[in-house]
């Protein structure tokens, strides 16, 4: 794991935000909204999958967004928000045409090539989808590479649930599986109820060979990957994706320390052993 | 045709079983089909019986007034439901539904716990892998109470 000692490597639109150009912005559920984003002019760096790029609304904030767009199509910066706040608020009430700011790419990317040849279990939980989606793209794009693919998404309740039209082409049209669950639901909900970590026993992946990323919240985190430890996949064979509050994206600020790490740069993915004795420290 | 210990034997709840345990539990056994929307159990009724889903989804309801039928949780191929077979006063708790056509080994919970009273070796095993069953329902249950996925998190 890095260490805060190391120098930072700033890149071409890491501190100053390029105004980017609202396409589309795709309402996903009552408090989620996709927006597809082109450059004015100039464009950042290709954003990789698990990265993150800082949008800003002129006037009101600038928030980190996770990538969920294709990273086949890297000119268009595609980004889910749950607007919470003032500033995702703001982001979600624009409309095509509309000019916003954006800086990055920030972050790792989720280590791709450690799944070539095995089973890649991607579990997400919440709004912990849209950082999986690009990793869902390229893995469908590079299918043959892979083992069994599955996509293992616990929500709140069915109406939380985020990209369910691409679930189903996912789960009818591709050589994948896509097991869904949700905390809560009325009797009209056909599906599993549970949390994400009860679909995790059945997963029909071979433990010992298996790779897994994992998003959500963090205690979702903790619990998913103590079931994958009991179903036997390898402590250096699980990758969580980290959140904590973000401002300057380029390890400057402090904010998203977490004890010798910052998640803004060494971040956001990590190996669950590396990670893990960080989780287990209160009040870090 | 497989035989029920056969089938049995796949469940965590009996894998690794001896033969004898496996044909004693298969003896209470036998293969159950509902339909979709059928109501497997109800809330205070006897449970003389528990699942193991074979195909299909089972859901776990409950009626709240004014809010409907709440499903609680839903338990797929290769799960068990229920446990209020083994512990007194032996009622189910809530209501069993068959989201959709449910197949399913039906067990008599009456006549194993009887197997179990004549063999304490047996009691014991399943007391322990029904003891890890209600440890992981728990856990999942304390997650659910933890609403993980709200706005504080």
């Amino acid at each position: 794991m890095a260490t805060i000692t190391e120098p930072l490597e700033l890149t071409r639109g890491s501190m100053t935000p390029l105004p980017y150009r609202v396409v589309r912005n795709q309402r996903e559920n009552h408090d989620n909204w996709t927006l597809e984003l082109e450059p004015v002019e100039e464009a950042l760096d290709p954003i990789g999958p698990g990265q993150f790029t800082m949008l800003y609304v002129f006037g009101v904030g600038e928030v980190p967004i996770s990538s969920s767009g294709n990273p086949a199509e890297p000119r268009r910066l595609v980004h889910t928000i749950r607007a919470v706040g003032a500033v995702t608020k703001a982001l979600c009430a624009l409309e095509p045409g509309d000019v916003l700011g954006a800086r990055g790419p920030f972050g790792n990317r989720w280590p791709l090539e450690a799944a070539r040849g095995r089973d890649l279990v991607l579990v997400g939980g919440g709004v912990g989808l849209p950082p999986l989606r690009p990793v869902v793209y390229h893995a469908l794009a590079h299918r043959v590479e892979l083992g069994e693919l599955m996509l293992l998404y616990g929500g709140r309740t069915p109406a939380d649930l985020l990209f369910t039209h691409e679930l189903e082409t996912w789960r009818n049209e591709h050589d994948m599986r896509v097991e869904v669950t949700v905390d809560a639901a009325r009797s009209d909900w056909h599906g599993r109820v549970g949390v994400v970590t009860t679909l995790i026993p059945g997963a029909p992946l071979v433990a010992d060979e298996a790779v897994a990323f994992v998003v959500g919240p963090e205690i979702m985190m903790r619990y998913t990957a103590r079931a994958l430890l009991d179903r036997g996949l390898d402590p250096d064979r699980i990758w969580v994706s980290m959140e904590r509050t973000m401002r300057c994206g380029v390890g400057l600020c402090g904010h998203c320390q977490l004890g010798p790490t910052l998640i803004c740069r060494d971040g956001p993915v990590y190996r669950w052993d590396e990670i893990e004795p960080l989780l287990r420290v209160d009040e870090l | 045709m497989r035989t029920l210990d056969a089938l049995i034997v796949e469940s965590p709840v009996f894998t690794s079983l001896d033969q004898d345990q496996l044909e004693l539990i298969a003896g209470c056994a036998s293969n159950v089909v509902f339909p979709a929307g059928d109501r497997i159990f109800r809330e205070g009724d006897p449970a003389d019986t528990f699942f193991l889903v074979r195909h299909g989804l089972v859901a776990i309801d409950a009626y709240v007034p004014s809010r409907g039928q709440l499903t609680l949780e839903a338990v797929g191929p290769g799960e068990i439901v229920g446990w209020s077979w083994l512990v007194p006063p032996y009622r189910w708790h809530f209501t069993g539904r068959a989201v959709e056509p449910v197949r399913a080994i039906q067990f008599d919970g009456a006549c194993l716990r009887g197997k179990c009273d004549e063999d304490p070796r047996l009691g014991y095993t399943l007391l322990t892998r029904f003891s890890q069953l209600l440890v992981d329902r728990l856990q999942a249950t304390r997650l659910q109470l933890m609403d993980v996925y709200g706005d504080d998190h």
